[in-house]
């Protein structure tokens, strides 16, 4: 894993000081140490898109800064990172891009089925954009390739931690609608490559027998003190 | 400790002690506490317990049980809506099922109506912000299912029932335990990737409370793998879903008492719509937003508790909402991500919780509420440890894990975790992280049956009124399992989409439409005297800064 993409900075010394951020292009004053979402509360936005999570999950916050000095193009999620004076940003709440419809269970974990749904793929210049763009910090383009070589292993393994934000699609000269197409190997991978697990089906077997019901309708139907006592008796597995 | 910490000198310091104590700690286990041991201080330190944070509630079916204020709040409030404020002879949506929410249990409530029966484009999926944007995906540490030969459902259902300090409903918990490895198998041929052997066997995990390892998981982003996944396959059937659109009321037919659909609102362009539906399944999730007795919440910004509100109102019996489950481990340090979640996949690593002596003070894998306690009590009692804004907390060793169990593991299992600290400069794998209990999980809710119908004081069901996951009450008692709720939420919402299918097949006519039962609500909060400021659901939290809003102007132009 790469360290993701992140503003070095942290909450908490001095509340007190103030620093100046432009929203859009244009400036508010919010205390420092806050996240960019935070900040923007804090200068009376009331948040509807670009909001969901808060916690790193969801995807709903990318947003895209550029600091004072500097040309770089850095990409955050605005519940997670920390505002810096002189910061310009934007949060981009949406990234349009179709999804192709299908049943998993008719498809094949081939290239082939991967490409008839998401031909753009071949496209890809290896310029390594999305990957610079991951708020999560992932290999994106290495996914790609892994793709194209048909290791769907290995770009499952690498994309996993992907939470669909959208960004590298943004970013994409290739046009390449990631989010979508990584959800589709993932599925694949689970589906046809991941060994099932036997004993989970055996025990389907066993309820579907009937062979716990007599004694799950005993314990239901147990006075209180006797269940209790069962409880504070059984073994833990260590 | 490495160079590029994100602490300050005080908490380095500190640190230091933990680091002194961890050897020693490695080779030890803090013992368990007894029922009794547990009660007691769960009553003197639980939030749950402390004086002046609960009142009866004076208005509605529940008229008189105590919940928590913040509770009684919302439930005590006036309608968004006049009934005269909306015309329901013009009907938007007429469908066979509604469903109110976008995370995983109003997902599988989906996909199971669809293979009972139900045609997916008679379905309607409504959701307050985008669809998966929930507290699924926010569920790190696993979902539990009794499938090892070592394990056994009966097992499940006693850790359950005894974690939910026994007032569980026993129909649903053993719902949840047969129903639990049908669901994993369920979401392993959807492609569901859990983390396996090369010989496909899951690899499973302690939880806090279970006497077995039970947690099956994907890496530390279980919900969320779980959540995109159904979220695929909802999009696959071509399900119509409105994102950015609460359901801000029922509808029910006035001759027979049932739920006949419900009022929308299109937060963006501020426009009401009218559906209609044979059957409608509330599952909107808990009251994380809501903020009881003031802590910070791991949850999305939409857990503002907006289905329970709306199930009350049409006579819905609430349960158990005099308890909330504090998470033992919310973020204390740094700052601006504190009450976040840390995923108790790290304490089933083996971390140890250990205060400014550098001492364990409770078994790591206690149940939450106990845990969660212990904390409290141990900062009480002036063995915490204090940041630089004056927050208390006490640490959780994570760097234990590679010590136990080998290098790498700590970035290879919890990489969610990783990525959350390393982004402020703390480096999980070399420092332990300071913690805090913080508001997890809403234990009560809608009181249902074990075919998810909603039922009213009584114990009769509302006709055409289902629930699952978070929203309902009963299947955790007083205290939720971790693992619990991943597993609550796909299998009442399984069976929901069963029971609406049922119901489908079996509506002989459309229903009728009224506002009938809100002039009844609104008539009991005339006569206890609820000012009309007080309004639900809230839909949303507000956290705009105090100095913009004494400054807000709403004018009448834009």
């Amino acid at each position: 894993m790469r360290e993701p993409i992140n503003p070095e900075q942290r909450g908490g010394e001095s509340r007190s000081r103030m620093i100046k951020i432009y929203v859009m292009g244009r400036a508010y004053e919010v205390p420092e140490g806050l996240t960019i979402m935070k900040a923007l509360e804090y200068a009376g936005f009331r948040l509807i898109r670009g909001v969901g999570c808060r916690g790193g999950f969801c995807g709903a916050c990318p947003t895209v800064y550029r600091l004072p000095g500097e040309y770089k193009l850095n990409i955050g999620l605005a519940c997670q990172t920390i505002v810096q004076d002189g910061m310009h940003l934007v949060i981009l709440p949406f990234v349009p891009m179709e999804k192709p419809k299908y049943r998993i269970e008719k498809l094949k974990p081939d290239t082939g089925t991967i490409l008839s749904m998401f031909p753009e793929v071949t496209r890809c210049v290896s310029c390594n954009t999305c990957t610079k763009a991951c708020p999560q910090g992932l290999e994106v383009m290495d996914a790609v390739q892994a793709i194209l070589r048909g290791d769907l292993k290995k770009a499952a393994e690498l994309i996993f931690d992907c939470i669909s934000c959208g960004i590298c699609s943004m970013r994409c000269p290739a046009e390449i609608r990631h989010v979508h197409l990584f959800q589709l190997i993932r599925r694949l991978y689970g589906k046809y490559i991941l060994p099932k697990a036997k004993h989970v089906e055996e025990r389907i077997r066993e309820i579907e027998r009937g062979k716990y019901e007599e004694e799950l309708n005993r314990l239901m139907k147990m006075p209180l003190e006797e269940l209790k006592k069962l409880y504070s008796q059984r073994k833990i597995e260590k | 400790m490495s160079e590029h910490t994100g602490y300050p000198p005080e908490l380095r310091k500190a640190i230091k002690i933990v680091e002194e104590t961890r050897p020693e700690r490695l080779k030890q286990t803090y013992r368990r506490l007894s029922l009794e041991e547990r009660e007691k201080l769960l009553k003197q330190w639980h939030p749950d317990y402390k004086p002046g944070t609960k009142r009866p509630l004076k208005v509605g079916p529940c008229r008189g049980t105590i919940v928590y204020n913040e509770v009684a709040d919302v439930l005590e409030s006036w309608p968004l809506i006049e009934p005269r404020d909306v015309d329901l002879s013009n009907i938007d949506y007429d469908v066979d099922v509604l469903v109110i929410g976008g995370g995983g249990a109003g997902a599988s409530a989906v996909l199971w109506a669809i293979y009972s029966g139900v045609e997916p484009d008679s379905i309607l999926l409504v959701t307050k912000l985008r669809f998966g944007d929930a507290n699924t995906v926010k569920a790190q540490g696993g979902i539990q299912a009794a499938d090892r030969p070592e394990d056994s459902p009966v097992l499940h259902y006693l850790d359950t029932m005894g974690g939910g300090h026994f007032a569980n409903k026993p129909e649903l918990v053993k719902a949840l335990v047969c129903d639990a490895p049908f669901i994993i198998k369920w979401l392993e041929d959807l492609g569901v990737i859990f983390d396996k052997t090369d010989e496909g066997v899951m690899i499973e995990y302690p939880g806090g409370g279970a006497c077995r390892k039970r947690l099956h998981c994907a890496r530390d982003y279980t919900g969320l793998e779980i959540m995109r996944v159904l979220k695929d396959e909802v999009l696959n059937y071509g399900v119509p879903i409105l994102e950015f659109t609460p359901a801000i009321e029922l509808l029910t037919d006035p001759e027979t008492g049932g739920v006949s659909g419900a009022i929308l609102w299109n937060i963006e362009t501020r426009e009401y719509y009218v559906v209609r539906a044979k059957v409608t399944i509330l599952a909107t999730g808990g009251f994380g937003r809501l903020h009881i007795a003031g802590f910070p919440t791991t949850n999305h910004y939409g857990a503002t508790m907006d289905g329970v509100v709306l199930a009350y109102r049409v006579g819905a019996n609430l349960r158990d909402l005099d308890t909330a489950q504090y998470h033992p481990t919310g973020v204390v340090w740094p700052e601006a991500i504190r009450g976040e979640l840390i995923t108790e996949k790290v304490r089933s690593l083996g971390a140890q919780l250990v205060n400014a002596n550098g001492e364990q003070f409770v078994y790591q894998l206690e149940p939450r509420d106990v845990v969660a306690s212990a904390i409290i009590a141990e900062c009480a009692n002036g063995r915490g440890i204090v940041t630089p804004t004056g927050a208390y907390g006490v640490w959780l060793d994570i760097p234990m894990i590679d010590e136990i169990h080998g290098a790498g593991t700590i970035k290879r299992t919890l990489p969610a975790m990783y990525r959350q600290f390393i982004r402020h400069g703390i480096d999980i794998t070399v420092e332990p992280v300071l913690t805090y209990p913080t508001l997890h999980y809403q234990n009560g809710g809608v009181d249902i049956d074990q075919y998810t119908r909603v039922l009213n004081p009584q114990g009769k069901p509302i006709p055409n009124l289902l629930a699952a996951g978070e929203v309902t009450g009963g299947v955790h008692g007083r205290n939720r399992l971790m693992g619990n709720s991943l597993l609550d939420i796909t299998v009442f919402g399984k069976r929901a989409g069963i029971t609406a299918s049922k119901i489908v097949k079996e509506a002989s006519s459309k229903p009728k439409l009224s506002l009938k039962h809100i002039e009844k609500f609104m008539e009991e909060l005339r006569k206890a005297n609820i000012p009309k400021t007080r309004r639900a659901p809230i839909i949303l939290p507000d956290y705009r800064g105090e100095r913009v809003l004494l400054r807000s102007l709403s004018l009448k132009v834009i």
